[in-house]
């Protein structure tokens, strides 16, 4: 066993964590743990844009960007915090740029933007060109323009290292254990204080644009630990992944002026969102489409809708919407404009489907695509452990990974990116801050030895019981009843059948009883956090006695702010799960109904 | 349909040597490789061992060797192979660590050497730095990069000599060398011109062939060799 001692450990090396490296490596010794390379971080697989209102080709203000995305959170945000990022994200972007970003351009040279859904003109209530974007791949160019400050800097990084326990000793943080998966040795980290950035959870469900990495990690870690979990049930299905398959199409396609055309050849948004259409927020459109296909208006009945980005199709609706370039000329495309604004797009759509976006639709279904909830932090990423927002001293959570929230019952496109960067930035800069006052917490004794129980339960279990089937069980009932739309019944049985699946998992077979690259063992360690994770959301789901942003309950079909205008949080404990909430940080946007 | 899949076994823990392990299952013609290699894992033998992430081809984790050539194995379908026996191993020219794993480091070590990194030591301004839609396109190819190593890994002169940056080092001194905001191309230039620098590069298109984001990458590489020959990049 090895022993580590850096000041601030930053576990997972996507957006977030290699922007909190690169903030608290300035001041303070720092490692960064990932499980993957960093460049394999699912940052990379984002698209779209990053929201910033720059104004770069139209009137735009932060004030305008912070009520719109209150208002996408279905009033669940916390203000604060909305505020401050909306505020952040245009020095947030220059900064980018200014590592070396390589964002699409203006002719005047400026940062090129497109429109996104929910992001309005605040006077008119039309969409506003307020995502930052480089071609379809701003994730990709993130992703590696972090790498690249990060290797420019000297960061320190523990490649392919998989953290299995967060070390916590009188109420403050004292580092991780992890192992190394080339030789499964076991590494002991002590630090001051801990930055989780490990991401989502979208494997817990069956279609997602989720990578295969994406698994809870982090949060599972935590909930181990006694930390809730905050607003668990709000989890994000995009619109548009391509069918069966779950690979994202992004909303920059809509941005472009694509629409989403049913069975019967109709705009079927212009009906939902009269005033933004196709450009309406993510749960709004999710459930038109599942909606549709339920009145038997998918494509040929089937459950998928049309994509179309086609230049005809495109122009002729933009024509009907009286859509305007930003020197006031009508807004018209051509395949070439397509070519170079979506080449990614194109390129999956022909990789895996055989279809060419330019000249036909592309079919799409709703897919499992980010959780709103998570790792409760406050603004600037310092983890809060309950209903008063106590700080855990020296743990902190940033990205996907954390509930701030800025994203409440319901994320906005292109406010992903920006968190990462946002509170990876606020998290670095504090956990160093932290770091250089305070001195190294005490190891545990035996600092290993919870993990090293978790791990030998799983080789020593009777292995009578499939990883894949388990997996594959939980994520058809979570599919089916805490999906797009909820009902009472339906949960209860996911609760249910999870609970089934979480004791069937202490008999998982694991055939690799070696050391080296066991992928197969740590398979089922991330499946073991992707059923605790199922669990917490189903419980939190079948609580939730209301409908607000991705959270739609047919028995519940109405928001209800006086009896649920909280936060949830939930506790993993005694082998259940305990409830508890805390109020919504409010500032001076009022709740009021929500329309698109 | 039934395919038959014959891949590539390596575990320094066991006793055996290196050797091929056969496994027969059913497949769509839409299935990926990596739908495949996942059920055999999952169905089969819990002990393959090999990377993956996005399953998509952005992320890059899983360049392998399919019937001789690299490809990502969540970019081939069953359809494109057009064969039903299908052989898998290894990238060459990396250590394996185990079956399909291959050591990384050598291959990051090339890429790190090449300062692939935005350089410009002005102070900032206060908004972005401006760039034109020409500028911009004149490094667009190659920043489309995932560091996969399908085209380094590709490469006969990086399997003669590992030494050699290889061409996906090359191609991220590209993305900069090119960007018109940057102040370094000169150092990376001086980089790419010793002994194992571009000129180990013989035009073989292997890597360009083998490159799963469709980038020209030995365009990129004659780019180099043409502004380090001019001494100018225009």
């Amino acid at each position: 066993m090895q022993k580590h001692q850096y000041e601030v450990v930053v576990v997972g090396a996507g957006g977030a964590g290699l922007t909190a490296a690169l903030y608290a490596s300035r001041s303070a010794s720092t490692a960064v743990i990932s499980k993957l390379y960093p460049t394999r971080s699912h940052t990379g697989a984002a698209q779209g844009g990053i929201g910033a209102a720059l104004g770069n080709t139209e009137e735009d203000h932060p004030e305008w960007h912070a009520f719109d995305t209150v208002k996408g959170s279905d009033y669940l945000g916390d203000q604060d915090a909305i505020d401050f990022m909306a505020a952040e994200a245009v020095d947030a972007v220059y900064e980018l740029e200014h590592m070396g970003l390589p964002f699409s351009r203006n002719p005047d040279g400026t940062i090129a933007q497109r429109p996104f859904g929910g992001h309005t003109n605040n006077d008119t209530g039309l969409p506003v060109r307020r995502a930052c974007y480089a071609a379809d791949r701003t994730g990709h160019m993130i992703l590696q323009t972090l790498y690249q400050q990060s290797i420019k800097n000297k960061v320190k990084f523990f490649d392919e290292f998989y953290v299995l326990d967060l070390l916590i000793k009188d109420g403050k943080t004292a580092g991780v254990v992890a192992m190394e998966l080339a030789n499964g040795e076991m590494h002991i980290f002590q630090a001051k204080t801990v930055i989780i950035a490990t991401g989502g959870h979208g494997r817990v469900w069956e279609t997602t644009s989720n990578a295969y990495s994406y698994t809870g990690d982090g949060l599972a870690l935590t909930l181990r630990k006694g930390i809730p979990a905050e607003d668990m049930e709000f989890y994000q299905f995009h619109p548009t992944g391509i069918y069966r398959m779950g690979i994202l199409i992004t909303e920059g396609v809509r941005g472009e002026g694509g629409v989403l055309i049913n069975g019967e050849g109709d705009r079927f948004m212009e009906t939902y969102a009269p005033t933004v259409k196709d450009l309406a927020s993510r749960d709004v459109i999710s459930r038109a489409m599942y909606l549709e296909m339920k009145a038997g208006r998918g494509i040929n009945g089937k459950g998928f809708i049309n994509l179309d980005v086609t230049p005809e199709v495109v122009n002729h609706y933009a024509e009907i919407d009286g859509r305007k370039n930003p020197d006031g000329s009508p807004y018209r495309v051509t395949a070439s404009d397509i070519l170079s604004k979506l080449p990614d797009i194109i390129d999956f759509c022909e990789t895996y489907i055989g279809v060419n976006p330019v000249s036909e639709p592309m079919p799409v279904q709703p897919t499992a695509h980010y959780a709103m909830g998570g790792i409760p932090t406050n603004k600037y990423g310092e983890v809060v452990i309950d209903e008063k927002n106590t700080v855990l001293p020296g743990m902190y959570a940033a990205g996907e990974v954390a509930c701030v929230s800025v994203h409440g019952a319901n994320r906005l496109g292109t406010n992903a990116l920006l968190d990462l960067i946002v509170f990876g930035k606020y998290s670095g800069i504090k956990a160093a801050e932290y770091a250089n006052s305070e001195p190294y917490v005490d190891l545990p004794p035996n600092p290993e030895a919870y993990a090293m129980e978790q791990l030998n339960a799983i080789q020593e279990s009777s292995g009578k019981e499939n990883m894949i089937t388990l997996a594959s069980e939980m994520k058809s009932v979570m599919s089916e009843h805490v999906g797009v739309f909820r009902v009472e019944e339906g949960m209860a049985q996911a609760v249910d059948k999870v609970r089934e699946i979480k004791e069937r998992f202490k008999d998982v077979r694991v055939d690799d009883h070696g050391k080296k690259y066991n992928m197969n063992l740590i398979e089922a360690w991330e499946l073991s956090n992707l059923i605790d994770i199922a669990e917490v959301t189903a419980v939190s789901a079948l609580a939730r006695k209301e409908s607000r942003g991705a959270h739609s309950r047919d028995d519940f079909p109405d928001r209800d702010d006086e009896k649920w205008l909280k936060h949830t949080l939930a506790w993993m404990e005694n082998g259940g799960v305990r409830l508890g909430y805390k109020p919504v940080t409010m500032t001076k946007y009022k709740p009021k109904a929500r329309s698109y | 349909m039934q395919v038959t899949l014959k891949i590539f076994r390596y575990n320094p823990e066991d006793d055996r040597k290196k050797h091929y392990d056969t496994f027969t299952l059913e497949a769509e013609p839409t299935d990926r490789v990596l739908d495949l290699l996942e059920r055999i894992k999952g169905n089969q033998d819990g002990t393959l061992a090999f990377r993956r992430a996005c399953a998509h081809g952005v992320c890059g984790s899983d360049a392998v060797r399919i019937n001789g050539v690299n490809r990502l194995a969540c970019k081939v379908l069953v359809q494109d192979l057009k064969t039903r026996q299908v052989v898998i191993e290894p990238i060459l020219g990396l250590p394996v660590e185990k079956d399909l794993i291959v050591d990384m480091e050598p291959f990051f070590d090339h890429y790190r050497s090449v300062m692939p990194y935005f350089v410009n030591d002005d102070p900032p301004p206060p908004k972005e730095r401006l760039q034109s839609p020409e500028e911009r396109e004149r490094f667009d190819d190659t920043t489309k990069c995932i560091l996969c190593a399908a085209c380094t890994t590709s490469c006969p002169s990086f399997w003669v000599n590992g030494s050699y940056v290889g061409p996906c080092a090359i191609v991220n001194a590209h993305r900069f060398i090119f960007d018109s905001r940057d102040q370094a191309a000169a150092e990376r230039l001086e980089i790419l011109n010793e002994q194992f620098g571009v000129y180990r590069c013989h035009t073989i298109f292997n890597c360009t062939d083998a490159c799963p984001r469709d980038i020209q990458v030995t365009q990129a590489i004659g780019e180099i060799k043409k502004a380090l020959a001019k001494g100018s990049l225009d």
